[in-house]
């Protein structure tokens, strides 16, 4: 651990009834890395978001975000320390408009007394302007969420995660069920975004973690299995074995 | 939203409004004291109805306890009535209390010798409780049916509370309000009534600004987001659980008032108004007027229970029958209420099953036409 590390997790390990999620995770993120989380199925990628997040509380070890403790805060305290998280399947509010969407994720304080006492103020408006053109939703701004297709749900909910202006960005599949050139665009966006945030990307997508050109942890049965470049990654044996693929059985 | 659709729903509450005013200066002129009176009291229940479509319709609670703030709201108003009007009873102390050899005055009565007591606590109390049941219930992450099953117990252990203690606050019986005096006047008499009346409509217009007012902006589109989906809420750094009590506090304030005005119209309040049936009829109300739409909670509520009054005129014991019918037609053909389907284009849908009426060809109509995956 050192003084330059945003994230660190020390020895995490979860438990679901006797079933090890995650055993004895290590991992430390550096101020405005991109890390990309790969791993198989079962590998406890998500696991581990959970307990980043706050949502699944680890059986052992701890979680050092900023020099503070996570384990143990609830999620929307979490949240406004400063780490954002965009789910696996895009989640945003299908009833309300884009823009509301954005106006969720821009305003602070997240009190109800600010929320319904005084309007939104005119820095967040920019905000989402700016966001919305990032993103290509400009034209879609008055629309209910649920009516844009696939593609624009994710690339809206990583605008509401841009938003929410954290210093942790957790970001899981979200290339899931795009087209190739949106498959691109989001990996420029995510590049783009690292250096002032730090960003973590989990995916199963090879092209798209190669195109991201950064580190490279690979998770396995609950632990990280080994990390570093994508050409160093993909000459390690146990890699290799464990999820590219050999033929076996 | 498109272009058209904003004005249809302009076109609706305009003639909404046009034809609550004329009805609310009309109708103590053209209805029978007797009418008059019972659609004050409907009025009144349409408050209720709205704090229900504020915790169901936009926050996904579904509560089958607002009984209890209903009648929290009907006995503080009960209290100060009988409380004034006790002067010529023995002790100086309502009749009722004689019946059980009560002398002295229960000391939670005293506060409510005080009409500016009285005012705040009618909503202030309901609100309270609301409020801290709701956060007890919120705080441990208790919902969906799991809520509505404690409400529902809840609403049971006040009703055995209330029916239970003759030497408090008349038991079973209840407190009757008609008979006691309010500034010199008999509470039940024709004038009082009509004033109640103005009083009533009043403040369901009040209260559907006020409604109308948390709900939209940015702490109605978190109502909304805590309904969809709460843990993206809270992962969005937002306390859904803040946010919910509030909710449920203004909607037990809102019933509280409700139950104030409709026992001083009724005559008496019991712990009737704390039975099972009564508090699912309330979200029956709004179910059929149009969940989330504020305006199918005030014309649900009046329009079932002046229905249920003709039916039950007309054909005794049949009205059980229509209102699950009722029920039914809404859970099956109109999921979205009547308010809903007017607004989500139902009519013109309808025509065009009938071949009465062009589809409309524009681009809006496209857009607005996804309705999958919305509401559960």
């Amino acid at each position: 651990m050192n003084n330059k590390d945003l994230l660190n997790l020390i020895d995490i390990t979860v438990s679901f009834e006797g079933f090890l999620a995650l055993n004895k995770l290590n991992l430390n993120l550096k101020k405005g890395e991109l890390r990309a989380v790969i791993g198989p199925n079962g590998a406890g990628k998500t696991t581990f978001l959970d307990v980043i997040t706050g949502k699944v509380k680890p059986t052992n070890g701890e979680v050092i975000f900023k020099g503070k403790s996570l384990v143990g805060r609830k999620e929307h305290k979490i949240a406004r320390l400063g780490v954002g998280r965009k789910f696996q399947s895009p989640r945003i509010f299908e009833n309300l408009t884009v823009k509301e969407n954005l106006e969720i994720s821009v305003t602070t304080p997240k009190s109800p007394l600010n929320l319904i006492n005084k309007s939104i103020k005119d820095e967040q408006l920019n905000e989402i302007d700016r966001l919305m053109k990032i993103v290509n939703l400009a034209q879609k701004v008055d629309s209910k969420a649920g009516s844009l297709s696939h593609g624009q749900k994710q690339w809206l909910e990583i605008a509401m995660l841009v938003g929410q202006k954290p210093d942790l960005m957790l970001v899981d599949e979200p290339v899931a069920g795009l087209t190739d050139e949106e498959t691109d665009l989001t990996a420029d966006l995510l590049k783009s975004l690292s250096g002032e945030n730090t960003v973590v990307v989990i995916d199963h997508d090879m092209e798209f973690i190669r195109r991201l050109d950064s580190n490279v942890s690979v998770l396995n049965q609950g632990t990280v299995l080994c990390e570093g470049t994508m050409e160093t990654i993909q000459k390690d044996k146990k890699v290799i074995d464990v999820y590219l693929g050999r033929p076996e059985d | 939203m498109s272009l058209s659709k904003i004005k249809f729903d302009k076109k609706i509450v305009l003639s909404f409004w046009i034809i609550l005013i004329a009805l609310i200066i009309a109708a103590p002129t053209i209805l029978p004291v007797f009418r008059l009176n019972l659609l004050g009291r409907y009025l009144s229940l349409s408050i209720v109805a709205l704090g229900v479509d504020l915790i169901w319709g936009y926050t996904g609670l579904l509560s089958l306890g607002q009984g209890i703030f209903f009648a929290l709201g009907g006995y503080c108003a009960a209290m100060y009535l009988q409380i004034t009007s006790s002067s010529e009873f023995p002790n100086n102390i309502p009749e009722f209390f004689a019946l059980y050899g009560v002398e002295k005055l229960p000391f939670f009565w005293e506060p409510f010798r005080s009409p500016v007591f009285t005012f705040f606590a009618i909503w202030i109390i309901p609100a309270l409780v609301a409020g801290l049941i709701g956060f007890l219930v919120f705080r441990n992450r208790i919902k969906g049916v799991y809520f509505s099953i404690l409400t529902q117990a809840s609403l049971l252990v006040f009703f055995n509370f209330f029916n239970g203690q003759q030497k408090l606050i008349n038991g079973t019986n209840g407190l009757k309000t008609d008979v006691t005096q309010l500034f010199g006047q008999m509470v039940g008499s024709e004038s009082m009534q009509r004033i109640f009346f103005w009083i009533t409509a009043i403040l369901v217009i009040a209260a559907w600004f006020f409604a109308k007012w948390v709900v939209k902006g940015r702490f109605g589109n978190i109502l909304i987001g805590i309904r969809d989906d709460e843990p993206r809420v809270r992962f969005t750094g937002y306390n859904p659980v803040i946010f919910k009590t509030i909710i449920f506090s203004i909607a037990g304030g809102l019933a509280g008032i409700s139950g104030a005005l409709y026992t001083v119209q009724s005559g008496i309040v019991s712990p009737q108004f704390m039975t099972v049936p009564f508090s699912i009829e309330m979200v029956i109300w709004v179910a059929v007027g149009g969940r989330a739409t504020l305006l199918g909670a005030i014309l649900g509520a009046v329009f079932i229970n002046y229905a249920k009054s003709l039916v039950s005129e007309a054909l005794p014991a049949s009205w059980m029958f229509i209102q699950g019918g009722l029920f039914i037609l809404v859970v099956t053909a109109l999921p979205e209420g009547v308010l809903g389907w007017i607004q989500g284009d139902g009519p013109r849908n309808l025509l065009q099953r009938f071949g009465l009426k062009r589809k409309i060809e524009t681009y809006p109509s496209l857009e607005v036409n996804n309705k999958e995956g919305n509401n559960e």
